[in-house]
């Protein structure tokens, strides 16, 4: 009998480690994404009749703590109703004893494809801001997302932006993460095996206190210096087809620095004061993170009204050159 | 400021800069003074029309090209009236009074409060 070919073995492997639903209310289709963690396949809601996404954990992640872990992602999920945010419609379990998770399917493309295509800096910054304002809600709500990044970020057919995988997210004690409550004990409100001295992150990514296996004491900071990381991305991301290459407003970059800062303290003390200063550059306003020189101050004064300045001096040429005319 | 403001004012004040301007023009000092009443009052009305335009019709290009035709036209006439000599300054009335105009035309649709719309 001929052995199968590696093809054929990777196709029933995939076979074997979908999870079987059965005839119930969840249809599954095919795999259309895959974390640390978890898989996630589009499915069909039989009785809603409607597409969902279904994630599920890992073939080889069905141990207790993953589990509880993905049922804690869809409580937490559960409490974060917010336009950003991918609502969970279900929480289900398998014969095996695991779970599942049933999401509105999103239909987009993640962040880093996105700015890669050729972005206005502008259009980058609303990207930037809308997950700002996203997280910013999250802390309000009491929960650290701890693993941001571009493939957890996704922007909808209509632009919208969705924070995604809040897999190893953290409730903090009390109802708002901006309090920075240091006094919580460890592991509370953390998923399994995401308490202090586990390193939660991912590497590139996540503020230096993640990665020596500090997820907790420095709060809604960690989040900040990813959001610092992104908007670094944004800003080095190619502009539009055949726009000339800029080096990033320096406003921006030390939006960015203040945000990465090696020390938690150095960096913004939440997430809405950084997407202020971001709006301020926006508006034409000084940033709070930037010490701008004279020359910068009067450049960034006038930029808005170059067409009149232009105009005003059109016209004394015209009168300096009639002058001289006439002196002839 | 609102729109019809910003106008009256801007093109008052480029008006009188415009006739004050003609200083430099040596054989014409001895008619300053009616040479600043002339262009700050020529200034003024065309500051009203192109402030009353913006309000009206919200649009850059369009307030520009109004602002440009209202200055011309107005300095035309202005340029029209002979001097002493029976002369006329067409090129140095004209082309400045253009620009006037155009840079209140830009200034008024740019900038100056627009009227809020009334709500039942």
């Amino acid at each position: 009998m001929k052995a199968p070919d590696d093809a054929t073995v990777a196709r029933l492997q995939r076979i074997l480690d979908t999870p079987d639903l059965g005839d119930g209310r969840y249809e599954l289709g095919e795999r259309i994404g895959e974390g640390g963690m978890g898989v996630v396949h589009v499915g069909l809601d039989r009785r809603l009749d409607r597409e969902v996404a279904i994630k599920f954990l890992r073939p080889g992640a069905l141990a207790a703590s993953d589990v509880a872990r993905l049922r804690r992602e869809a409580l937490l999920l559960a409490r974060l109703e917010h336009p950003g945010i991918v609502p969970v419609h279900d929480l289900g379990e398998l014969p095996d004893g695991g779970v599942f998770l049933v999401m509105k399917r999103v239909r987009g493309r993640g962040l880093d494809a996105v700015v890669q295509g050729g972005v206005p800096l502008g259009e980058r910054l609303r990207l930037f801001l809308q997950l700002a304002d996203t997280i910013a809600f999250a802390h309000a709500a009491g929960v650290l997302h701890r693993d941001l990044k571009p493939a957890n970020v996704m922007v909808g057919t209509f632009g919208e932006v969705l924070a995604m995988d809040w897999g190893v997210a953290r409730v903090v004690a009390g109802s708002d993460a901006t309090t920075e409550t240091r006094s919580a004990t460890p592991s509370e409100g953390s998923p399994p095996g995401t308490g202090a001295g586990t390193v939660i992150g991912t590497p590139g990514w996540m503020a230096p206190e993640q990665a020596r296996g500090d997820a907790i004491s420095s709060g809604v900071r960690m989040d900040v210096f990813g959001l610092g990381r992104m908007l670094g991305m944004l800003l080095e991301a190619p502009g539009p087809a055949g726009a000339a290459a800029r080096t990033p407003p320096a406003p921006l970059r030390s939006i960015a620095r203040r945000a990465t800062a090696e020390a938690p303290a150095d960096r913004y003390p939440d997430v809405p004061e950084m997407a202020a200063d971001v709006r301020r550059f926006l508006d034409g306003e000084r940033v709070l993170a930037h010490h701008e020189t004279p020359a910068e101050r009067v450049r960034r004064v006038l930029a808005p009204h170059t067409i009149a300045i232009v105009l005003i001096g059109a016209y004394v040429l015209v009168r300096a050159l009639l002058f001289a005319i006439n002196r002839r | 400021m609102n729109k019809v403001m910003l106008g009256l004012v801007l093109g008052t004040v480029l008006g009188l800069l415009d006739g004050l301007s003609a200083w430099f023009t040596p054989e014409v000092r001895s008619l300053m003074v009616g040479i600043v009443i002339g262009s700050t009052a020529k200034g003024l009305v065309a500051g009203l029309l192109i402030g009353w335009f913006a309000r009206k019709v919200r649009s850059v290009p369009l307030g520009v090209l109004f602002g440009l035709a209202v200055g011309f036209v107005l300095a035309f006439i202005i340029a029209a009236m002979p001097n002493a000599a029976g002369g006329h300054y067409w090129f140095e009335i004209i082309v400045p009074g253009t620009l006037v105009g155009l840079i209140v035309g830009y200034a008024t649709q740019r900038y100056g409060k627009s009227p809020v719309p009334k709500t039942a």
